[in-house]
């Protein structure tokens, strides 16, 4: 197959925000996550927990909690607003000022017609679902102190609120309010209020609490009195989450653990007396689990170490197979990294600024292994902060490095740049067309003569662009009427081709230089995460989420042999059985056989021209071809070739000098720069 | 494991007009230990030393007076109970001589029951429902007595028991109203009644027994229906108070018999402890029917532990449904002529007594998961089946064997019939023609001493249908007739051989297989102490032979298929001192293997402290595998091929 020279790269330093709020919505199988930064993420559990959509944070806004009404997703924050989201433009719909101080959560009831938030003024605020909006309703008997956490009865009569030292009951018809006192905690901690981070009300009137006292409480609804209380930690139970069927509670601490409570009886003989009896514990996390789900198969999980964890509750499947592995996402499921192949120049992308490096260049040649001196260090020669609130949702570098831009929500900005040997200079360009105001996804014609912008409804501007000026020029429709945002866009070499995939699953490739829809790719049930088209033979090869590889003959407008055939007989059940999609796919000029895809586990060349893989093959070959001589190797070989030498992968692409640049964000440098974890007494320290 | 005593006639019955009907109303306790106070079917008490198997005393009504319930013992005044002709109730003592002299009073209504127990009053059920103490009772005999249940619509009592709790008197009854059965209970102090109605079987049939016992303050219930299910449900003892009306009672099914062909007739469940069931008056599960067994289930594993042969029909009559009655540890079975007593023992169940442990890790757990069968799936496939599909199940099983050539055939003959059914049949019938076949032979071999038929024998055993307590004389057989291969065949696919038939096997002939059997140390130890001291030191000597051959090679060992590992063999090593030790410090010619085998227990203490002392370096070497040093950036040369 050959040598290739690999620019590693780690001076990246992307850092993901903690995971602050999760909602999960049991009927659309969606993962709505709230970080830090006020983005919100939107995953697809009933497809391979894809990162379907990412609205990107603002700086004023913040989440303290998300919740589902139906379809429709709305946040609360500590800047005393309520916010519902577009999910088909990626953007805030509008946001409400509650007048009630910040806001600590927000919740719906089980008959989607209320809203219930939880102020730092001590009131309950109800709000009216209307069709289009929300409308404020009501204060509920307004209390000293802030309402920390709420949950509705399932008959959406009463509400419960955790507070500092209690937990008051609301009776929305009886307007009566009910007690329950919150011991503090022990020693030291007694002169400090206890706050009760999370309740869950059940509907046999139990209710559950977490405080920061670091027990978990169960009362007796009816009777306002304690049941029984659990210390499941020295530091905080910051959340709560309770199974559909009530028969389970999982709780998330400080210590990073999630602890799993079920209703059950505690001994075989007593079958009807059950209580709620601690059963597992789960440490996937380093740090505090702020935010919890626990979905029909699975516990999620997310906190402070930025990663959202999916537990498969192993008793709900019957074998062991990949549905029931644990599954970490830590990185986006979408670029942040562009590649400027001709000049050799990487653009990073941040939410508050970008990036853009040139790589450094190396003396001669070495043996496979080797690491090669350098001749020039690699370079930064821009740091670009973004202007306004909105963080960047987007951005493109063009392939020979003189053009650059981005996106935010409400803005889109074009930059000139020029290099000459050390020196860059930067222009942006004034006068852009009225109708870009915002982008979803952004990139440039390979020759650097067009800019196209993935706008509302599917849609794509094209936007020609010139030394003297940049001028609208089409909006390109899908037929189709999707109304949902394009995430993935890429564009054939020869100029001809433009590639859009969006949220519905439906690929269109227009052709640019008649302006019109080609044709639609034939929709595939799983999102696609990575597209390319090949530089000579202009087949679209998509790589979906489940995994499955396609390879669609543009001008063909048909699956071409190699992709039926990879069909047929199959992908290997080691390449199905990986946990990370791939998030880019890129060619090889030189050699038209060769598709390059990378996740974040392993880089991959296939070679279109070797024998596929069948079950039995050695799928992970590339340690005993090593091993083999010469002669031996052709027998042995097959299309997939994996390296795994590169780990934690951000972006793999291919300069024109055939050199590849894999940029990696090692984990252990992310976790580095958290926080340090709540003190835990090891053994003998 | 529990175990079933050889039992033996506390007296003989007279056979009452029908035969179904039994001779004997009740058998009672009274305040010594070892006596029961038998009430027959018509006219008389009498008062036995269980022991002794010696009748104390005998109290009879006179002719054209009926006894219609048993006599029961007031633990508090140290009287007898009994009522007559249903209206009368007469109470003496053991000295009275006559109970025609004895203190007797009429009381206003039919009464269905004396219920008596230790620390508590007895109390009286009466027909209709209502309950008094018998003090109070007797204080007023002519005081009005309510109907609990109706007369109209014909609801009357099954059964009837009463359970004595700290502080707490319950009476328990059953009724049965147009094909609907009732729980009722009623507490006593405070009174309070409350009614469950038992879910229906399917073939709405009425249960055949009922069995009460009171465990962690809930009382079990315990029943048995013709189709050989037996349930269980849960009554709290501190139940929902103040409930009105009827509740369905919950139940769970904890035993599926196999009730042969039909449905049984009479039979008897009866809670032993927590885990084991005793049930009367069904076939053996591998024997031929027409047989009545007395056989000791185990609930948790749903394993036969222990079965007895009862001569003559179990007696009983559809109604009474009590035919065993159970107390300290003694089973009282009236059948045939007689009434047996027999001792049983139910120790605290494991899993592992159930299935032994150590077995072979490798080879053994697959096989196990085919030798053990349950009879569950054995006879109704994995889902409970109702009552028609087991009929069938059995009878094409029947169809299969065509028992003429095992019956009379030369041994030649046997084998090729063997060969033939084995290779035919499927497994599910197999399972249950093997069992029925191997007894058949065996018992055929002990009654024709000439026959003997070991090829077609180690066929069946090879099926791994077969196991121990299914043919129980099968491995005995082999021994006696010194055929060693049949009995390293059963060592090694028999999961539940007993430890007395291990250790039977050890006396004999030492092996490999031996080692490999399945069992608990407890039970083990006290059949290992009937070996005699040389067999002992032979034993050792074989073992310590093994060790050293193990430790020797311990780095080219490979796993062979039938050698017991270095963990069984120092468990048996660790098991025969345990059993032996003091006999064999005294005997002079153990002396050396002794102190060999102590010098090896040194040895090995030696080398777990030296590897506890360099498992931390090792640690330390595993996390110090060199890391390459990566920089920020660097450009480096891979190869793909």
């Amino acid at each position: 197959m050959g040598e290739f020279k690999v620019h590693r790269v780690r001076f990246f330093d992307y850092m993901p925000t903690a995971i602050r709020a999760m909602a999960f919505n049991a009927h659309t199988e969606r993962l709505a996550l709230g970080r830090m930064d006020g983005s919100v993420e939107i995953f697809n559990f009933a497809d391979h927990y894809f990162q379907e959509k990412v609205i990107p944070g603002k700086d004023s806004r913040s989440i303290e909690a998300l919740c589902w009404v139906g379809g429709r997703l709305f946040s609360a924050g500590l800047n005393g607003e309520i916010t519902e989201y577009d999910l088909e433009n990626l953007r805030p719909k509008y946001s409400l000022e509650a007048y009630g101080g910040p806001i600590w959560t927000i919740t719906s009831n089980s008959q989607g017609a209320h809203l219930a938030i939880g102020c730092e003024d001590g009131t309950v605020k109800l709000f009216e679902v209307l069709e289009e909006s929300i409308q404020f309703e009501r204060n509920l008997d307004r209390q000293k102190g802030r309402i920390i956490s709420l949950s509705w009865h399932p008959s959406g009569t009463q509400i419960a609120a955790g507070m500092m030292d209690m937990i008051r009951v609301f009776d929305a018809v009886s307007m009566l309010t009910t007690v329950l006192l919150v011991d503090r905690g022990f020693g030291g901690s007694k002169s400090r209020e206890t706050v009760v981070w999370s309740v869950v009300f059940l509907s046999d009137c139990t209710i559950i609490s977490g405080d920061s006292a670091g027990k978990v409480q169960v009362w007796d609804g009816h009777t306002g009195t304690l049941v029984k209380t659990h210390l499941v930690t020295k530091w905080d139970v910051l959340a709560l989450s309770v199974s559909k069927d009530e028969s389970s509670v999982v709780v998330g601490t400080s210590e990073g653990t999630v602890i799993q409570f079920q209703f059950i009886a505690p001994t075989l003989q007593q079958q009807q007396d059950k209580e709620w009896v601690r059963t597992r514990t789960f440490k996937n996390h380093t740090h505090d689990v702020r935010a919890l789900a626990e979905i029909e198969t699975a516990i999620v999980s997310g906190g402070m170490d930025t990663q959202l964890v999916v537990r498969p509750l192993l008793e709900k499947f019957d074998e062991r197979s990949h549905a029931s592995a644990l599954r970490k996402i830590q990185f986006p499921h979408r670029n942040l990294v562009f590649c400027a192949k001709k000049a050799g120049l990487l653009l990073f992308q941040f939410p508050g600024q970008l990036e853009l490096w040139r790589l450094g260049e190396s003396d001669g040649h070495g043996k496979p292994g080797d690491s090669l001196p350098l001749k020039r260090k690699p370079e930064k020669l821009l740091h670009l902060k973004r202007k306004g609130e909105d963080h960047i949702c987007c951005s493109a570098l063009s392939s020979c490095g003189g053009w650059l831009a981005y996106s935010t929500m409400s803005s889109v900005r074009l930059y000139r740049l020029q290099t000459d040997n050390n020196d860059i200079s930067i222009t942006k360009v004034p006068k852009l067309p009225k109708i870009l105001r915002s982008a979803h996804q952004l990139c440039f014609s390979s020759d650097s003569s067009k800019l196209f912008a993935a706008s509302s409804q599917s849609s794509v501007l094209v936007i020609a662009l010139s030394q003297s000026e940049c001028k609208y020029v089409h909006t390109l429709k899908p037929k189709s009427g999707s109304r949902q945002p394009i995430h993935l866009m890429t564009n054939s070499v020869d100029g001809k081709w433009l590639a859009t995939a969006n949220s519905d699953c439906e690929i269109h490739v227009y052709n640019v230089q008649k302006l019109k829809l080609h044709c639609i790719v034939p929709v595939y049930g799983s999102c696609p995460s990575a597209m390319g088209i090949h530089p000579t033979t202009n087949n679209l090869t998509m790589v979906h989420a489940d995994q499955q590889i396609f390879e669609y003959s543009i001008v063909e407008k048909q699956y071409t042999d190699w992709s039926r055939k990879l069909q047929k007989q199959g992908l290997h059940n080691l390449w199905l059985d990986r946990d990370t999609p791939v998030t880019h796919v890129t060619f090889n000029p030189k050699n038209p056989e060769q598709i390059l895809l990378h996740d974040m586990h392993m880089f991959c060349i296939i070679d279109q021209s070797l024998p596929l893989p069948d079950q039995k093959t050695q799928f992970y070959n590339q340690m005993t071809l090593r091993s083999l001589s010469e002669q031996e190797r052709p027998s042995h070989l097959h299309a997939f070739k994996i390296c795994k030498t590169f780990q934690d992968l951000l972006s793999v692409s291919l300069l024109d000098d055939q050199s590849l640049v894999m940029v990696e964000r090692p984990l252990l440098a992310i976790t580095s720069q958290l926080p340090a974890p709540v003190r835990q007494k090891k053994f003998a320290t | 494991m529990a175990t079933l005593f050889e039992g033996f006639t506390l007296c003989g019955l007279v056979q009452t007009q029908s035969a179904s009907d039994s001779a004997i109303q009740g058998i009672e306790l009274d305040g010594d230990s070892d006596h029961a106070v038998v009430t027959d079917s018509t006219r008389a008490v009498t008062l036995y030393k269980v022991s002794d198997q010696k009748p104390l005393g005998s109290w009879t009504v006179k002719q054209g007076q009926l006894l219609t319930c048993p006599a029961v013992f007031n633990f508090q005044t140290n009287e007898y109970v009994v009522v007559s002709d249903n209206k009368v109730i007469r109470v003496w003592k053991e000295e009275d001589l006559h109970l025609d002299k004895a203190f007797k009073a009429t009381v206003s209504a039919d009464v269905w029951r004396v219920h008596s127990a230790p620390g508590g009053e007895p109390v009286v059920l009466f027909q209709r429902g209502a309950v008094r103490l018998l003090d109070s009772l007797l204080s007023a005999p002519q005081q009005p007595i309510e109907d609990i249940l109706s007369e109209e619509e014909k609801e009357v009592i099954r059964w009837s028991t009463n359970i004595v709790a700290e502080k707490q008197h319950f009476v328990l009854f059953t009724t049965e109203q147009k094909g609907e059965h009732f729980l009722y209970v009623q507490r006593l102090n405070p009174n309070t009644l409350q009614k469950y109605r038992l879910e229906r079987e399917d073939s709405r049939a009425p249960p055949l027994s009922f069995s009460a016992s009171l465990r962690d303050k809930h009382i079990n219930l315990l029943y048995l229906y013709p189709n050989g299910c037996v349930y269980q449900s849960v009554v709290a003892v501190q139940g929902p108070v103040g409930l009105e009306g009827v509740q369905a009672l919950p139940r769970s099914l904890r035993l599926r018999l196999p009730v042969g062909e039909g449905e049984l007739g009479a039979a008897s469940a009866v809670a032993l402890d927590e885990a084991h069931v005793a049930v009367v008056g069904m076939p053996h599960p591998s024997a031929r029917t027409g047989k009545d067994f007395l056989c000791i289930w185990n609930t948790n594993f749903q394993t036969l532990q222990a079965d007895k042969e009862m001569v003559g029909r179990i007696c009983g009559q559809v109604g009474i449904l009590r035919i065993v009655w159970c107390y300290l540890g003694k089973l009282f079975v009236p059948h045939g002529k007689a009434l047996s007593v027999i001792p049983y023992e139910c120790q605290k169940s494991s899993l592992a007594s159930a299935l032994g442990k150590l077995r072979h890790p490798g080879i053994a757990v697959s096989k196990s998961s085919v030798a053990i069968p349950s009879w569950n799936t054995l006879l109704h496939g994995d889902q409970p089946q109702g009552p028609t599909k087991i009929v069938d199940s059995r009878k094409s099983v029947l169809t299969v064997v065509h028992l003429q050539p095992f019956q009379t055939g030369p041994v030649e003959e046997v084998r090729r019939e063997v060969e033939a059914l084995v290779s035919r049949g499927d497994a599910q019938d197999l399972q249950l023609s093997v069992g029925r076949l191997a007894c058949q032979l065996v018992a055929r071999s002990q009654v024709e001493t000439a026959f003997y038929a070991p090829g077609a024998l180690a066929r069946l055993v090879k099926t791994q249908c077969l196991c121990h307590s299914m043919c129980p004389d099968l491995l005995l057989l082999a021994l006696e007739h010194k055929d060693y291969f049949l009995c390293q065949l059963c060592l090694q696919l028999f999961p539940d051989i007993p430890e007395v038939v291990t250790c039977a096997c050890l006396k004999t002939f030492i092996g490999n297989e031996v080692l490999q059997t399945p069992y608990s140390d407890n039970l083990l130890v006290p059949h290992l102490k009937d070996l005699n001291a040389p067999q002992v030191i032979l034993f050792l000597q074989y073992l310590q032979f093994i060790y050293l051959k193990y430790s020797q090679d311990v780095y080219t060992q490979t796993p062979v298929l039938r050698s017991p590992t270095m963990t069984q063999i120092i468990d048996w090593v660790c098991l025969l001192l345990d059993a032996h030790f003091t006999v064999l410090v005294m005997a002079p010619d153990a002396k050396g293997l002794l102190s060999n085998l102590q010098s090896f227990v040194k040895s090995q203490v030696k080398l777990f402290s030296e590897l506890g002392k360099i498992e931390g370096s090792l640690q330390e070497l595993h996390k110090m595998k060199p890391s390459k040093d990566i920089s920020q950036y660097s450009i480096e040369v891979i190869e793909l091929f």
